[in-house]
């Protein structure tokens, strides 16, 4: 794993982790608006496997917080009738590579039962969920899993990389009228980042966040891979390579319009993704900026995973992720 | 439970005759090419939906199947738009997006039918889960087949279902074939038990009922209803009952054993009501009066204008 990296807080913010902006979402969020609940495993008297809902239950109750079964579909079906009759759920699914055992439910249910009924229900459900590498945890429990539902049309998608951007894509998702898939990164769940609360600080939905500004190439980058873009920016910042980087935020809706305008300035796009890139959200930018006609002063370079599955073993672990040193090595490529 | 009063029972058997008649239209019109897809009919099953939806109250949900023709018309959805739903036309339901299977008015509490198998009863377990935290007289009304009993979707949520006292009813409408295939050819059961027994794994109630009797559905159900709201669970009910027609439009349900639809004809649902409420002689004329009714909706039906893209992409996403 990648050092800590700790920004200064501006004026206002407090300086919270990650995953303590993950719980403080869910905490506002449920004292804003009495309908949202918490459905998931082990998250109401044990506070949640990686502690996201610590003190929730204590604070809302047995109605408010639920501690469910180890079935995954069932759930995700559950919240999906509470939604229908006037509940705003919120389940958590543990690890990302959980979210297949709930395949049914959020990929053909959640996203298509406004649209069969012509328009007549509507499903505010918000499913979020820890993916990711880098804890050793081999093939079943480490995938970002960012990219799956994408093809699910109905469902927007959202993917945390920082803990402001946990805070308000995860309240942004539990006021929407539909259902969003929220995703964060368990290796990010300890890092500390600034953080401003309110009910005035939702994300807005669909936008990106620019947060690094340069000149000479844009990464597009999500979920832990922003913090190693942000790395590398860094590095070759002293061999005067100036690079903006792109927290997407939304892989459902897609800012192309923020990657666009970026790639218009800049002339050179690469993208960081903790995913393969076939049928993933990196491919779909590139896709479309190709078909859009972009100006590229050079050809796109994507960063992603080896075509290999991920294993128990550190180093070939470390070997899929993409590294603040592969990335820079991209930006060097697309330069030259 | 009080037997329902004698002009209430003679709306259930017009219901069944409506439903008997507009399920032999949806034939008709399928044949003449008006029906896009195609169509699961329900004819020897209106009992089980009418008796049932007899016991619920305006604010009860419901969640049906894609064999939910009965269903949306015992609930009361006006016919037309049920038939241009069917013919995919935006006069439908659901504007046409939903058809054949998915033919909900949510305005009727109807909340939900969903195409696959079993996918209802968790929608129907949180449904019932939002009454009960709410503390509302109301319950969440799940059906399904017997077919969507050895879903996982069927375990995990009565499992749920009954940890947490949701107030739903699950009736399973056991028409004996999932799809093509006998129950029992797919379903582990001690010999002889019902379905039904399922529900005892999880501590529920359950029972038993003749899905052709509606009177007999409906005290089964009151019965169940009024257990919900009081906080003591839900009930798991298996209607025993037949689909005269096979599967999906395209079966023709040669895989019955002969003289099985006959046995089952012989006690069919409209002629238990009827005789039971000495209306026998009455069938003939409703039955006249409700044909042109129903004949006159699927017409109007067929003049409905599609529905365009742009409204279809209306739908997907809520404000």
């Amino acid at each position: 794993m990648s050092s800590q990296t700790e920004s200064p807080a501006p004026g206002g913010a407090e300086v919270v982790t990650y995953r303590e902006a993950i719980r403080l979402a869910l905490d506002d969020a449920m004292a804003a608006d009495e309908t949202v609940l918490l459905l998931g495993e082990d998250i109401a008297k044990a506070g949640g496997p990686f502690k996201t809902t610590a003190g929730l239950y204590e604070k809302y109750g047995v109605d408010r917080v639920f501690d469910t079964p180890i079935a995954e579909n069932g759930f995700c079906g559950i919240a999906l009738g509470m939604a229908l009759t006037g509940l705003r759920p919120v389940v958590e699914i543990m690890f990302s590579d959980f979210l297949p055992t709930a395949f049914d439910a959020i990929a053909m249910e959640l996203p298509r039962w406004r649209f069969m009924s012509g328009g007549q229900t509507s499903a505010p459900v918000t499913v979020r969920a820890s993916g990711g590498g880098g804890g050793r945890f081999g093939a079943q429990t480490s995938s970002t899993g960012e990219s799956w539902f994408l093809q699910f049309y109905g469902l927007k998608v959202a993917v945390a990389g920082s803990p402001q951007g946990a805070y308000g894509l995860l309240r942004a998702a539990i006021a929407h009228n539909n259902p969003v898939v929220v995703f964060d990164h368990k290796a990010m769940h300890l890092r500390k980042g600034p953080l401003v609360r309110g009910d005035d600080r939702l994300a807005d939905i669909g936008k990106a966040v620019v947060v690094r500004s340069g000149s000479d190439v844009t990464i597009v980058a999500s979920l832990l891979m922003v913090n190693r873009s942000l790395e590398a920016a860094e590095a070759l910042a002293g061999e005067g390579i100036d690079v903006e980087v792109i927290d997407i935020s939304w892989l459902r809706p897609l800012d192309m319009a923020t990657v666009a305008a970026s790639v218009e300035r800049t002339g050179r796009l690469v993208i960081a993704e903790e995913q393969y890139h076939d049928g993933g959200w990196g491919a779909s930018i590139i896709s479309r900026l190709a078909t859009a006609a972009a100006p590229l002063a050079s050809p796109p370079v994507a960063v992603s995973m080896p075509e290999i599955l991920i294993s128990h073993s550190p180093p070939l672990e470390d070997a899929m992720i993409p590294s603040a040193e592969r990335i820079a090595e991209a930006v060097r490529s697309a330069c030259r | 439970m009080t037997a329902p009063p004698p002009e209430v029972l003679r709306s259930w058997l017009e219901k069944m005759i409506l439903i008997r008649l507009a399920e032999d239209k949806v034939m008709e019109i399928y044949m003449q090419g008006l029906v896009p897809g195609t169509v699961h009919l329900c004819q020897g099953q209106e009992a089980a939906s009418v008796g049932a939806i007899g016991a619920l109250t305006a604010d009860d949900w419901l969640l049906c199947t894609y064999r939910g023709h009965h269903h949306a018309l015992a609930r009361g959805m006006d016919l037309e738009a049920f038939f241009a739903e069917i013919m995919g036309r935006d006069t439908g339901a659901c504007g046409g997006m939903g058809g054949s299977s998915y033919v909900i008015d949510a305005s009727l509490g109807m909340i939900g039918s969903p195409a696959i198998i079993g996918a209802g009863i968790p929608v129907a377990t949180g449904a019932g889960m939002t009454a009960r935290l709410r503390g509302e007289d109301r319950i969440a009304m799940c059906f399904f087949g017997d077919g969507a009993c050895n879903i996982g979707a069927f375990h995990e949520a009565l499992n749920m279902a009954q940890l947490w006292r949701s107030q739903a009813v699950f009736l399973i409408e056991n028409n004996q074939y999932g799809e093509y295939t006998p129950f029992r050819d797919s379903t582990a059961l001690p010999p002889e038990a019902p379905i039904a027994h399922r529900a005892s794994a999880y501590g529920m109630a359950h029972t038993v009922t003749d899905g052709q009797d509606a009177m007999a559905v409906h005290e089964v159900v009151a019965r169940a209803r009024a257990q919900a709201v009081a906080g003591d669970g839900p009930t798991l009910i298996e209607a025993q009952t037949y689909r005269y027609r096979g599967h999906s439009r395209t079966d023709p349900g040669t895989y019955r054993p002969p003289g099985e639809l006959d046995a089952w004809k012989e006690r069919d649902p409209i002629g238990i009501l009827a005789e039971r409420i000495d209306a026998s002689e009455a069938v003939e004329e409703i039955r006249a009066r409700l044909q042109d009714e129903v004949d006159e909706a699927a017409e109007r039906a067929a003049e409905g204008p599609w529905p365009s893209l742009d409204q279809a992409r209306g739908y997907v996403f809520a404000d």
